[in-house]
C-alpha cells in the first residue's frame, strides 16, 4: 500500500492488487470549501492519465477531476455521491472518489510521495 | 478589474476580520472576507436561523443635500423621490439613454448627522461607486453631493437580527421593513451613534447599519459578543440574496438590462410611469415606459430556475428549450444551501419566461433540466408590521 500525491492535490493509494483509490487531499477540499456536488466518471471507463473524469463542487467553485494514472474505472464513491460532504469530512478514507485499475503502475514513480507533497504545499 | 494585494483597500474592520480568520479576496478594489472558518454553507444557514453580521463597508454611501436634492435626483432614476418621507428607504436604479441599469441603489431622505435640516442618504455598489458619483456630479448645480467614504456599512442579517440589537437598542424594534433612523448604541468606551434601516440582501429580517469608520471595529466586536451574532462572509452573501431573488449589479443587472426585463417593474412608481404626475423625465424614459405599456416591446425577461438534478449551474451556462432552440443564458447560480439544491437566475427570450416550464442547461456537454420557478427561491421574512 503506497500513497501518492500529484500536483493536482489528489491522493492516489495502490492495494496489493494493483487497484488504486483516488480523491481530493485536506488541502484540496479546505481550498474549495463546502463541496456540495460529486461528478464521477462512468465504471468501465478506459482513461489515460491526466484524463479529466469528474468534477467536484463547492458552493463558490468547481473544480476537474483528473485521473492520476491510465488504467480502467472500477468503481466509484457512490456514498459520497449522495453525501459531497464527505470530500470535507474525511477527505482520504470515506470522501474517496473512485477505483481504477493501473494499466501502467510504473507511472506511480512519477508522483510524490507525503514528505514530497508536503514540501508543495509549504513552496504554495 | 485586477488588483495586487499591495493596492487593494482595506475596510475599517480589516484586523478584525484576520483575527477571526477569515479568507480574503479581492472585490470590487477590496480586500473582503468571503468566508470565515465556519464556511459558506454553516454562515449561509445561521444567517436563515440567528443573526448574521456582515461587513459591506466597501459599498458607497452619499449624501444629496438642498431643497431640490429629490428632484434632481428624480432625473437619474425612475422613481418617485420627491414624495418618499423622512425616514422611509425605497429601492432605486440609475438609468441611462437605452434604457439600460447603470446601478441599483437605496435611498432615504433623512435629517443630517449635525442635524442641520434633511440629505438623502444613498448606498451604492462598491463597483459602481465612482461612475455613480461623478453621475451624481452632475447635479452639483442642484444640490450638493457628498461623498462618505469616512462611514463604515455593516448588516445585522436573519431572524435574531433585530430582537438581538433591540437588547441594545430597543428603539430598533419601532422600525418597520424599510424604515429608518439614528440611534445611540451604549458601548463601552462611550455611545455609538449610527443610522440603521430596516433592510437587507437576505431576504431576512435585519438592519443595514452607517457608522462612522472610526467607531466601526467597536461596534462590530460589541454586536459579535451577542451569542446569536456570527460573522458572515461575501461568499454566503451572494448565495443568500440568489435564494431571495434579488439582483446582483454587474451580473443580473447592467447597462444591457432594462427594469422591464429584469423583473423590476414594481420598483417604479406609478407617478413617473405613463400618465403619471412627474412621468418620464430620467435617461431611457421613452423606452423602459414604452416597455412597461407594453411589455411585448422587451424582448427579455428575468427568470428563476430550479434544478431538478443536483448539478450546480453557474453564471454564463446557456439554455436551450427542449426543441434545441436556444433560450437564454445564466447571470447567476449556485447551489442554494436553505433551498437545498441547485438555483439559477437567466435571461431568456420573452417566449421562454413560461411558470413551471422546463429548460436544459448545457452544463460540460451535458443537458441538465432545470425548472422555471418563481423567485424568491425561499421566502422573505421582512418585518411589514
Amino acid at each position: 500500500m503506497s500513497l501518492k500525491f500529484t500536483p493536482d492535490h489528489e491522493w492516489i493509494r495502490v492495494d496489493a492488487a494493483g487497484v488504486a483509490t483516488v480523491g481530493i487531499t485536506p488541502h484540496a477540499q479546505d481550498a474549495l470549501g463546502d463541496v456540495v456536488f460529486v461528478d464521477l466518471p462512468e465504471v468501465g471507463r478506459a482513461v489515460a492519465a491526466h484524463d479529466t473524469v469528474g468534477v467536484v463542487e463547492s458552493v463558490k467553485a468547481a473544480a476537474d477531476v483528473f485521473s492520476p494514472v491510465s488504467g480502467e474505472v472500477t468503481e466509484v464513491n457512490e456514498t459520497l455521491r449522495a453525501d459531497p460532504s464527505l470530500a470535507n469530512t474525511d477527505p482520504q478514507d470515506s470522501g474517496w472518489f473512485f477505483r481504477i485499475k493501473l494499466s501502467d503502475p510504473g507511472q506511480l514513480d512519477g508522483l510524490m510521495d507525503e514528505a514530497a507533497y508536503a514540501e508543495l504545499l509549504k513552496s504554495a | 478589474m485586477s488588483h495586487t494585494a499591495s493596492d487593494l483597500i482595506s475596510t475599517p474592520l480589516h484586523a478584525l476580520h484576520l483575527e477571526l480568520g477569515a479568507r480574503m479576496v479581492p472585490f470590487a478594489g477590496y480586500a473582503m472576507p468571503v468566508q470565515y472558518p465556519a464556511g459558506i454553507l454553516s454562515e449561509h444557514l445561521h444567517t436563515r436561523q440567528g443573526a448574521g453580521l456582515f461587513d459591506i463597508s466597501h459599498m458607497g454611501q452619499v449624501a444629496l443635500r438642498g431643497d431640490a436634492a429629490a428632484a434632481a435626483l428624480e432625473s437619474l432614476v425612475p422613481m418617485d423621490i420627491q414624495g418618499l418621507p423622512e425616514g422611509k428607504q425605497r429601492y432605486a436604479l440609475f438609468t441611462e439613454a437605452q434604457g439600460g441599469i447603470l446601478d441599483d441603489l437605496m435611498v432615504i431622505p433623512r435629517q443630517r448627522a449635525d442635524r442641520a435640516g434633511q440629505e438623502l442618504f444613498l448606498i451604492v455598489n462598491a463597483a459602481c461607486k465612482a461612475q455613480d458619483i461623478a453621475l451624481l456630479q452632475t447635479l452639483s448645480d442642484r444640490c450638493e453631493v457628498v461623498p462618505m467614504p469616512e462611514q463604515a456599512l455593516l448588516a445585522l442579517q436573519g431572524p435574531q437580527a433585530v430582537p438581538t440589537f433591540a437588547r441594545l437598542v430597543p428603539q430598533a424594534a419601532d422600525l418597520i421593513f424599510m424604515m429608518g433612523a439614528w440611534m445611540d448604541v451604549p458601548a463601552a468606551g462611550g455611545p455609538v451613534r449610527i443610522f440603521a434601516t430596516r433592510s437587507g440582501y437576505t431576504g431576512e429580517d435585519g438592519l443595514e447599519i452607517s457608522v462612522a469608520a472610526a467607531d466601526a471595529d467597536r461596534l462590530a466586536r460589541l454586536l459579535l459578543s451577542l451569542p446569536e451574532v456570527k460573522p458572515i462572509g461575501l461568499g454566503a452573501r451572494d448565495t443568500l440574496r440568489l435564494e431571495a431573488g434579488l439582483c446582483l449589479y454587474g451580473h443580473d443587472i447592467d447597462v444591457s438590462t432594462t427594469p422591464v426585463e429584469a423583473g423590476l417593474t414594481w420598483a417604479i412608481q406609478k407617478v413617473r410611469r405613463t400618465g403619471g404626475a412627474r412621468a418620464g423625465g430620467f435617461p431611457g424614459a421613452d423606452i423602459i415606459l414604452s416597455q412597461i405599456d407594453n411589455p411585448t416591446l422587451a424582448p427579455r425577461r428575468r427568470i428563476g430556475l430550479i434544478g431538478l438534478d443536483r448539478t450546480p449551474v453557474r453564471e454564463g451556462v446557456d439554455l436551450l428549450a427542449a426543441d434545441g432552440r436556444h433560450a437564454g443564458r445564466v447571470t447567476s447560480g449556485s447551489f442554494a444551501p436553505s433551498a437545498g439544491g441547485p438555483v439559477a437566475m437567466a435571461y431568456v427570450t420573452a417566449e421562454f419566461a413560461v411558470p413551471g416550464g422546463t429548460l436544459y442547461a448545457q452544463v460540460r456537454g451535458r443537458a441538465v433540466p432545470m425548472q422555471l420557478q418563481p423567485m424568491p427561491f425561499v421566502p422573505h421574512r421582512y418585518w411589514r408590521g
